[in-house]
């Protein structure tokens, strides 16, 4: 190995800076006693926010390139993502600190930072064991956190099925992360895009292997009958975490391994595999919609359309099959990843909060939300409308890019078959939308109370959505380098 | 004089005042409603300024995202300018009707503002991306305010049906749009979603005959065209009185100007194939919603088919292509905007203290609601197209149109358009005039005179609100010079890209 430089140091800082904020939380863990331990959380979101900070000004990638032996890639993609991660832990902190059993325990929050660890790594990764350490890390954090309150009973389940999902679907994975290596004779994605023959059969093969094992992290169809259960049963923060961060990390992988290794940008290769992900895409999409309709339980709710959501952005994914469109879907898929965390993170922020006060997590807990919280009301209207896709909010410039991809790659079958999905999840947004206005407040019900953490994590997720959503070019200008920049 | 930017401080006048007013305490109703109310006036003084002022104002452009040539681009023109004043007016006039409103009057104002700033939107965006924005802006609030606020036995499914149908004419139109700013692309070398770049390009013949319809037809359903036109009778029934003269008065003008200013005047080829296939559509609309409207007993029907009825005119008006059938549409727009909210205005009055909406439940009303009474006659004159009322104004051109198309265009079957939809006129009388002998004259019933259902005068508030509408009208029909040239100024631009048919 060459002389360490600063370069090595930057490609790292953020792990780095997660490691030592996890060994303080532990630390506060063990010293902290009594009331304060409340600020557990607010300690951890405060540092992750911090990370974030210090992510964004000092590690931002002047040119792409491998270090630490090829095991690492420093570009624009491992920037983005990291930033999305970390500020996604960081409202989960935030949006965790009153939960009961959970909130103030400081193992959860050390968890959960090894979790963005993985994530970051994730990420970053451009060689097949580093990325198959990465997502181990990143699962095996998250099994945990499904299963934190071991002593309900849905909980210590969601945690089980989670694992047990995870760990088949990883390890068929890396069986196809073996074969490729046979194949290729090398682990370092890059080489291997460049040595592996164009369309081979073995290589549709080990594409089918390998996305079984990203398939999962992405909960898409026909890998997805985990999630429901799964969300339902978790903690709410960690169901928030899940659906956002983890998932938003699926799609990190899928984007590097699927465009370098297995030669994405070549339309040759890519035929491979694309009408797979294609069709993946469209059936997952409607049935995560179409199950969505019938459900009463708000996380089992959204669970599907996060599902939904996911065909979605793979939908924009598939767009790369037209050459001048690439590094559109590419950024179509980052975009919407931005404005989908920021929109469920939101929602289950109101969802923690009623759920809390109500004690259930049915959507027939929402009744009269509007007369018992004007705020909450308003955070669930600008959150359900934007996961519709309704302007001026984040998730409508989400789906524009989307659409914008797919009629330049002139795939306008798939705009029609997004233009109709939009419309039956906007039926069951609304669906949503008008319990919390219309129907009458149970009896007994008191005004629900919103504490300080809570009020910044979602008057500044509200923010978010719309600043998403009004102020676009600053943010879609740099991600549209990303696919230039990843190869 | 001019004011900078002024047509930008029109369209967010409503929004800011909608998210100031949620910032309100929920108890404070009066304060709401005044404040409501001032915001209300002075973006209504500023539209009649803007229309007034001889000095057309400025374009009001940045760029928002160049990356993919999309701007913020505010204009006006002849044919928006009219647009513009009537959502000032319906605005007003809806805060007015809506006075009275006792449950939760913080959101329902906010809601019906933020509603208005997508409606302001879409009449003076000049680029696509920024038309669609505030368009959708403008549909979901339709949805909380109707399911909330509406009439208890309809409003969830009508709130549902009239958001689906509208979302989904937008995404197809969305879809559609794209499609022309890739073509737009291959044309010019340059990514713009800039209509004013867009219009006059000449977009490949096999292009537009897609793309049109799909635009066209898109933006229609909001326009009531049949046949998706039934979630509008449904929407307007369920709709609280506000609400209905926002739909009928300015919602159904944004499915018919957007179709007209993305389908007609960035299509031109397309639409001169189309129009002769979608001139029948709006005759059945003309026809069939006039048929229908006699049938109902329920006057929010009644009303609602009636403007199914009128809307099918304005599409009419623009599928002749013809300069008189153009500025006829115009005016159509305007007229029927300003009619139909005095109507939901006056059926709003009756019902509340009435309880009832059923033709043959009520009489006498003339004795009770003079007031009411007066205005009813007076915006059904406007309906029948009465000479001299602004009916008559708007209607008239829309037939010469058609007849003229027929020579124009030799084709036969737009002499026969004419004469039928002229004759659609004799249904609309038949209808208006037992309404008006029906709910008006005879004898009140006897549960009114005493008891819960007495009948109560109306309030200055709601007089007021209807002086402005009928004056209005008033005004366009007596002399109509206030409006019909500037309409022609646009219909100008709309003809010189089709070519001078």
């Amino acid at each position: 190995m060459t002389d360490f430089q600063t370069i090595d140091l930057l490609a790292i800082l953020p792990e780095i800076a997660l490691t030592a904020l996890g060994v303080l939380v532990l630390v506060l863990d063990v010293t902290w006693r009594g009331k304060i331990r409340q600020q557990l959380g607010v300690v951890t979101a405060v540092g992750l926010f911090a990370i974030a900070a210090l992510t964004a000004v000092f590690t931002y990638p002047a040119e792409s390139q491998l270090l630490y032996g090829g095991m690492m890639r420093h570009d624009l993609l491992a920037f983005v993502m990291r930033l999305i991660f970390l500020v996604a832990a960081g409202f989960t902190a935030l949006l965790s600190v009153d939960v009961d059993n959970l909130g103030r325990r400081g193992e959860y929050y050390a968890v959960l930072i090894a979790a963005v660890i993985g994530m970051n790594l994730m990420a970053a990764s451009a060689d097949l064991i580093m990325l198959y350490l990465a997502l181990e890390t990143t699962s095996i954090s998250a099994y945990i956190l499904a299963g934190f309150l071991f002593n309900e009973e849905r909980s210590a389940e969601a945690g089980m099925k989670y694992f047990l999902f995870g760990a088949v679907t990883s390890t068929v994975m890396l069986f196809g992360f073996s074969l490729l290596f046979g194949f290729a004779g090398t682990t370092n994605l890059y080489q291997i895009g460049t040595t592996i023959q164009a369309n081979s059969l073995a290589i549709t093969v080990i594409a089918v292997l390998v996305l079984v094992g990203v398939g999962f992290k992405l909960a898409v169809f026909p890998f997805h009958f985990w999630s429901p259960d799964v969300y339902e049963g978790a903690p709410t923060p960690v169901t928030a975490f899940i659906s956002t961060a983890s998932k938003a990390a699926g799609f990190a992988v899928l984007l590097r391994v699927f465009l370098i290794a297995f030669d994405g940008t070549n339309l040759q290769s890519a035929s491979n595999w694309l009408p797979l992900l294609t069709s993946i895409a469209v059936v997952t999409t409607s049935l995560g919609n179409l199950v969505a309709l019938t459900q009463k339980n708000i996380k089992r709710l959204l669970a599907y359309s996060s599902i939904a959501h996911a065909g979605y952005a793979l939908m924009a994914f598939t767009a790369i099959q037209s050459a001048p469109v690439q590094a559109e879907a590419v950024a179509a898929v980052v975009y919407y990843l931005v404005t989908y965390v920021l929109t469920n993170l939101t929602a289950f922020g109101v969802i923690i909060l009623v759920a809390k006060n109500v004690g259930s997590d049915d959507v027939a807990a929402f009744a009269g939300l509007n007369k018992r919280s004007a705020g909450l009301s308003l955070a669930m209207l600008v959150a359900f409308l934007s996961l519709g896709g309704i302007p001026p909010l984040a998730g409508f410039v989400g789906k524009f890019f989307i659409f914008m991809a797919l009629v330049k790659a002139n795939l306008l079958w798939l705009a029609i078959v997004l233009a109709v999905n939009s419309l039956i999840a906007l039926y069951y947004y609304l669906l949503v939308l008008n319990v919390v206005y219309n129907r009458p407040v149970a009896e007994g019900a008191t005004e629900i109370q919103v504490s300080a953490p809570y009020r910044v994590a979602l008057t500044a997720l509200c923010v978010g959505v719309v600043v998403f959503g009004v102020i676009i070019a600053p943010f879609y200008d740099p991600i549209t380098r990303i696919f230039d920049l990843v190869k | 004089m001019q004011i900078p930017y002024v047509l930008s401080i029109i369209t967010f006048i409503p929004m800011v005042a909608g998210l100031a007013l949620l910032a309100f305490p929920a108890e404070k109703k009066e304060a709401i409603r005044w404040t409501a109310l001032t915001a209300g006036i002075i973006d209504l003084a500023l539209c009649i300024f803007v229309y007034f002022n001889p000095v057309r104002p400025a374009v009001e452009r940045f760029d928002w995202i160049p990356s993919i040539g999309v701007s913020y681009i505010m204009a006006v023109d002849g044919l928006s300018l009219p647009l513009v004043l009537l959502t000032g007016i319906v605005m007003v006039t809806g805060v007015m009707i809506s006075w009275g409103i006792e449950d939760r009057p913080r959101e329902f104002f906010a809601f019906i503002y933020i509603l208005a700033c997508g409606v302001f939107g879409v009449f003076m965006a000049q680029d696509l991306f920024l038309l669609f924005f505030f368009y959708e802006i403008a549909v979901f609030p339709m949805y909380l305010l109707i399911a909330i606020w509406g009439w208890k036995q309809r409003r969830e499914y009508a709130a549902m049906k009239l958001t689906l149908f509208l979302v989904i004419g937008s995404l197809f139109a969305l879809v559609a749009a794209l499609a022309m700013y890739f073509q737009a692309h291959t044309l010019t070398g340059v990514y713009t979603f800039d209509m004013l770049k867009m219009e006059g390009l000449a977009f490949p013949p096999e292009f537009q005959r897609w793309a049109f319809p799909v635009v066209f037809i898109g933006f229609a359903i909001l326009a009531g065209m049949f046949p998706f036109h039934n979630w509008s009778p449904d929407g307007h029934v369920a709709a609280p009185t506000a609400v209905s003269m926002f739909h009928a008065g300015v919602l159904m003008k944004l499915g018919a100007y957007a179709a007209l200013r993305v389908g007609v005047m960035l299509l031109p080829e397309g639409a001169k194939e189309w129009m002769p296939i979608l001139v029948f559509f709006s005759l059945v609309n003309v026809v069939y919603g006039a048929f229908v409207a006699m049938t109902r007993d329920d006057l929010k029907y009644m009303i609602g088919y009636s403007s199914v009825s009128h809307m099918g005119l304005v599409v009419l008006g623009i599928a002749t292509l013809t300069p008189q059938g153009l500025t006829g549409a115009g005016l159509q727009m305007f007229s029927h905007g300003a009619m139909t909210a005095l109507f939901f205005s006056c059926v709003g009055m009756i019902y509340d203290r009435a309880h009832t909406r059923q033709i043959p439940e009520l009489g006498g009303m003339i004795k009770k609601l003079p007031f009411v009474g007066i205005a009813f006659i007076f915006g059904g004159l406007v309906s029948m197209g009465m000479p001299g009322f602004s009916g008559f104004v708007a209607e008239f051109p829309i037939f010469m149109g058609a007849w003229q198309a027929s020579v124009t265009q030799q084709n036969p079957a737009y002499f026969w358009i004419a004469i039928i939809s002229a004759l659609a006129i004799v249904i609309t009388a038949a209808y208006i005039l037992r309404a008006v002998r029906r709910v008006f004259f005879g004898a009140v019933p006897e549960h009114f005179e005493h008891g819960d259902h007495v009948i109560t005068p109306i309030r200055t508030m709601d007089k007021v609100a209807i002086v402005i509408l009928a004056f209005t009208l008033f005004m366009l029909g007596v002399y109509p010079n206030w409006m019909a040239p500037l309409i022609q100024t646009g219909v100008d631009n709309v003809l010189r890209l089709l070519g001078g048919a």
